[in-house]
């Protein structure tokens, strides 16, 4: 909802960490993780750029609340363990 | 205390009279002896500030942003790259609605490498959103930068502002300086106190994401206090003048304009020569007059207009060219003169680019060749002056 100039502060002012700005909803393809073939390299942890994967046993756990579905995990996977599906099944 | 100082060290004594609290800054030619001076001030005890070197001028402005945020009354000074470099950071220092001071040291941008007087680095920052005030003399200077803070710290205005001085023009030469007591100072600029600051323990974010349904009217909230700062400029400069004894003529400085049939339009430190040549012309019964444009940002729309329509000619000089389009005073002087019934003839004179000398020989042809292009009624155009290779004899 749109505010008059007159209700704002002089700059726009955030009291909510941006944590809480759910980035998964962007979200249209998911990696899906094959732990089989995971070799535990930790590469797709540091290399997501939204922090979203966690590690288990040195095995990644998506957080799919920011996994916004950008892939680089599947990409940069030399195991090829993480394949990108369609949201929604298909 | 009567003094006589470098426009530099005046720049230096107005952040020191104006209790600033926070001082990042990187050192540049020809700016560098002001904050070593402050430096100097800070490291004897005599201002009570935190100085924080940087490695750039992106980095010294960002520094002012945060402490100011925090609170903090801050200063910086820098000069033309530096000024440049600073360009993404100016427009958040304004968005934010911080009201800092900064001296620019107006000089010249490379290439060709040039360090000497050139307004070329304060115009191109024009669309910052920060108040522009250029100055004539060492004393205005200091007097600019304390009137700057009661501006622009005003409720109504949370805008930064550049004083600008030309290089070594006024940076490097020495006059006398009046330097106001300490306490007059501190009853004219109470201590800032923002309503709004980032406190310990109350985490916010400054300057968030807003959505294309509330952008604009944060820039309108911004353009509102930028008209503001206009009439904040007269009133404070008035009260500044009741205690200090002194008045820098506001935003346009109308210097023998009220019966002028042409007039000068300049900017900075040639316009106190110009005064003088305005005198002999004046003289020699020649009613001619000097209109300085002390503060470029807010653009004093409605003097510039009235002052044309009572006048036949206006010479506009600029110390800097904007390519393909011409000098941005002529261009928003006309633009204002324009906007009224009268209109004048005006033309475009571009002199003194990377320091080269604006004599009183050639603002006295400026003046004497305006008054043949109004008979002539010339079209406006602009005019390069004392340009090598080019027929005309300015020398």
């Amino acid at each position: 909802m749109t505010k008059s100039y007159e209700e704002l502060p002089l700059t726009p002012i955030s009291d909510t960490p941006s944590t809480m700005n759910m980035t998964g909803l962007w979200r249209v393809i998911k990696p899906v993780v094959d732990k089989s073939k995971c070799k535990k390299c930790t590469i797709c942890w540091k290399f997501c750029p939204d922090a979203a994967i966690e590690l288990v046993d040195g095995i990644p756990v998506v957080d799919f609340k920011y996994c916004k579905g950008c892939g680089i995990c599947a990409h940069e996977c030399p195991a090829k363990c993480i394949v990108m599906v369609k949201e929604g099944g298909g | 205390m009567r003094s006589v100082m470098t426009g530099n060290y005046a720049s230096a004594y107005g952040a020191k009279l104006a209790r600033a609290e926070v001082i990042a800054a990187y050192p540049i030619t020809p700016q560098t002896a002001i904050v070593e001076k402050l430096a100097e001030f800070v490291q004897t005890g005599e201002l009570r500030a935190k100085f924080i070197p940087v490695e750039s001028e992106h980095s010294a402005m960002a520094a002012c942003i945060a402490a100011e945020t925090a609170g903090a009354r801050t200063y910086t000074a820098t000069s033309s790259h530096g000024l440049t470099l600073m360009h993404e950071v100016l427009m958040w220092a304004s968005g934010a609605r911080l009201p800092i001071v900064m001296t620019n040291v107006s000089r010249a941008m490379a290439p060709p490498w040039s360090v000497w007087a050139d307004h070329m680095d304060s115009i191109a920052q024009r669309d910052t959103g920060w108040l522009q005030f250029f100055c004539q003399s060492n004393q205005e200077v200091l007097d600019t930068i304390i009137i700057a803070y009661k501006v622009c710290e005003s409720r109504g205005v949370m805008l930064p502002a550049m004083v600008i001085e030309d290089a070594f023009i006024l940076s490097h030469t020495s006059e006398p300086v009046d330097v106001p007591d300490q306490e007059l100072v501190d009853s004219f600029l109470p201590a800032y106190s923002p309503e709004l600051k980032i406190e310990v323990g109350k985490p916010m974010g400054f300057g968030s994401l807003v959505k294309p349904d509330q952008y604009m009217e944060f820039r309108y909230k911004a353009a509102l206090a930028m008209n503001e700062a206009h009439d904040r400029i007269l009133r404070v400069e008035k009260e500044f003048s009741n205690i200090f004894g002194r008045d820098h003529g506001g935003l346009l400085e109308l210097y023998k304009c009220s019966d002028a049939d042409f007039v000068l339009v300049a900017a900075g430190s040639v316009a106190a020569t110009a005064k003088d040549v305005v005198d002999a012309f004046r003289a020699k019964g020649s009613k001619v007059g000097l209109a300085r444009l002390r503060a470029f940002r807010p653009f004093p729309h409605d003097e510039i207009r009235a002052l044309a329509s009572k006048v036949e000619g206006i010479a506009v000089l600029d110390r800097s060219y904007t390519f393909g389009a011409g000098g941005a005073m002529f261009t928003e002087v006309e633009a204002s003169a324009y906007s009224g019934q009268k209109k004048p003839v005006m033309k475009n004179y571009i002199a003194g680019l990377g320091g080269r000398d604006i004599t009183p020989k050639i603002l006295g042809l400026i003046l004497e060749d305006i008054q043949v292009a109004a008979r002539r009624g010339a079209a406006n155009d602009i005019e390069w002056v004392d340009v090598a290779g080019l027929p005309r004899r300015w020398r």
